[in-house]
């Protein structure tokens, strides 16, 4: 199957639609921001729901008690902010008040990742994943496009417990199809190979994507399967594909440490140790440019993807 | 509702539960719960509006109690378990491997009352704000009450707390700041001095409500009726409880050693001999 770029789109974007419809379907769904609901995209939902939203000002841990607060009387609180600040700011708070005392918060980290370009490092986050992944109790979504973040949005919002839902500021390629239904927990298929498989999650699956039809040529077949939950982690699909093509290569925008890769990683050391190669940013803090120059820049393009398949079949 | 006397007897109970208890861990926090038994036995037997038989943790049509300070749980458990939410004999497993009493509130272990795990300083009162919006939303008119240690308020995220609740004007919660003037490090004032509280709260747009002896039954009960009468008029409401630390045992009385350290056993019968055995009996 070959997948086509609809329109290129926020995936934060498509977490503000998704939000206003979960705000439909369920009256219990409120939102909270620390002066970023343009930036996150709850102002449709804040427009909609005007008594549902909740404008925290600048003042994240405050923001993430609040939530708590609101979820012991049946409130479904979404917190929206750029990512850093929603996790790493207040990681002691969602510890504490979400993952331990396991409340329904859905954390939204908007900005997440290197492609946040300009704004440079401070606003950069590329340990989000391994923050959240961290904590018992928490559910980790990571969605590749606007069409998934719109409904991951819809699935977290069902979904009973503490929520890190991961998405990027900038228009990014949309290729899934709209109203694709979201399983939390299972692993997407998306390109059948044999040589090969490309375990990717968020922006980093459509370079996958490219990767893999540029390895076709070559004559190498890539299988290419969309982790948009790193916690739980589909542990089945990822050692059921390394079998079959015994050479894995991880795609993401986050550090090495305790991201996608360590996770596909794990698994493979307990359960069927495979060759594999990272494609992630190796230790360091990101810095301004745009979106482009910083994903090739860093190593994260398909030609990155591509380099580390070569490397990975000589291990075979 | 209990009679002052009433209540009284059930402190001075309290009390030996607390040092019976953290002698029994051989660790917790036994200073700040003494000073606080007279305010929590108040609040669970006569202020608060709760039913401990029909607990539920979305608490519609109950006060909701937020202990920021999570540390003082020998106080919370006790008046926990005096009020009805467990037996009493359970507080003899307090920080015991396996306890539903853990040295910190949990939800995690299931314990009717607690609602929130606190211990990590300065979140409760976030929590009490979201509890208290919640109330609105739902059109319930019971009240959101927290209580904080003093030193506490060192914390960055009490005053985005303070703010929130001052400008939004959240008038269904009480915030009660236990002001007993002693942290881990000294007191207060030579730690980190906390000036003047009740300008303080006030500039925030708090109404303030002082009680100059929190260790006086009567006063507490005065204080904390007039703090309800003050709720559902615009702006959150702030209790400045003057309390000792230690309170009822002569020589652990405002020694700040005792934030965190317990009696020896070769101590406890000295400090117990000074709070007598009440008819409601030792656990």
């Amino acid at each position: 199957m070959k997948y086509e770029n609809q329109q290129s789109k926020e995936l934060r974007a498509g977490m503000g639609v998704g939000l206003v419809e979960a705000g439909q379907k369920n009256a219990n769904v409120v939102a909270l921001s620390a002066d970023v609901k343009g930036s996150v995209k709850m102002d449709g939902f804040a427009k909609e729901f005007p008594d549902r939203f909740i404008q925290c000002g600048i003042a994240e841990a405050n923001m993430v008690g609040i939530a708590a607060g609101l979820s012991l009387c049946g409130k479904v609180p979404f917190v929206g902010g750029f990512a850093e600040f929603v996790t790493g700011r207040v990681y002691d708070q969602i510890r504490q008040v979400v993952a331990y005392s396991n409340k329904n918060v859905k954390i939204c980290g908007s900005h997440a990742g290197i492609s946040l370009g300009e704004d440079g490092a401070t606003h950069q986050t590329m340990e989000d994943i391994g923050l959240m992944k961290a904590l018992p109790n928490m559910t980790v979504l990571v969605p590749c496009d606007y069409n998934q973040a719109r409904m991951a949005t819809l699935a977290a919002a069902e979904h009973q417990g503490p929520v890190y839902l991961r998405l990027g500021r900038s228009k990014m390629p949309n290729f899934t199809a709209e109203g694709e239904p979201f399983q939390i927990g299972k692993a997407q298929l998306l390109v059948e190979g044999k040589d090969v498989t490309l375990f990717a999650c968020g922006h980093l699956v459509w370079e996958a994507l490219q990767a893999a039809e540029m390895l076709e040529k070559e004559g190498i077949s890539a299988e290419v399967i969309n982790i948009h939950t790193i916690k739980p982690l589909d542990t089945d699909a990822i050692i059921a594909s390394a079998r079959k093509t015994r050479a894995v290569v991880t795609c993401e925008e986050h550090l090495f440490n305790n991201g996608l890769g360590d996770s596909v990683a794990q698994t493979l050391a307990l359960h069927c140790p495979t060759p594999m190669e990272y494609v992630a940013v190796n230790d360091r803090f990101g810095e301004s440019g745009t979106p482009d120059e910083m994903l090739t820049n860093y190593g994260l393009r398909a030609a990155n993807i591509i380099e580390r398949v070569h490397a990975v079949l000589k291990r075979k | 509702m209990k009679t002052t006397k009433e209540l009284q007897t059930i402190a001075t109970q309290v009390r030996r539960d607390i040092l019976r208890m953290t002698t029994a861990a051989k660790s917790g926090h036994p200073g700040g719960s003494l000073g606080c038994a007279d305010w929590m036995t108040a609040m669970q037997f006569n202020i608060m509006q709760h039913n401990p038989d029909t607990f539920t943790m979305e608490g519609k049509d109950s006060d909701m109690l937020f202990v920021s300070q999570g540390h003082i749980t020998p106080v919370i458990y006790s008046v926990m378990a005096r009020r009805g939410y467990f037996p009493v004999s359970e507080l003899a497993t307090f920080r015991k491997f396996g306890t539903r009493l853990q040295g910190h509130p949990s939800t995690e272990h299931h314990l009717p009352g607690i609602r929130m795990a606190s211990g990590s300083l300065g979140q409760g009162m976030s929590v009490g704000i979201g509890a208290a919006l919640g109330k609105k939303m739902t059109g319930d008119n019971t009240l959101v009450y927290t209580l904080h240690g003093d030193g506490e308020l060192q914390e960055g995220q009490i005053w985005e707390a303070v703010m929130f609740a001052g400008a939004k004007g959240v008038d269904n919660l009480i915030s009660t700041i236990d002001w007993n003037r002693q942290q881990i490090d000294g007191t207060t004032m030579q730690v980190m001095d906390l000036g003047d509280l009740r300008q303080k709260f006030e500039a925030f747009g708090w109404t303030v409500v002082s009680i100059n002896n929190g260790n006086d039954m009567q006063q507490v009960l005065d204080g904390m009726a007039q703090a309800k009468s003050l709720t559902g008029k615009g702006h959150p409401v702030c209790v400045i409880l003057k309390t000792e630390m230690g309170y009822g045992v002569d020589f652990m009385q405002g020694i700040n050693k005792y934030h965190g350290s317990v009696l020896s056993a070769d101590d406890l019968p000295k400090a117990l001999a000074q709070l007598p055995e009440t008819e409601l009996g030792d656990f």
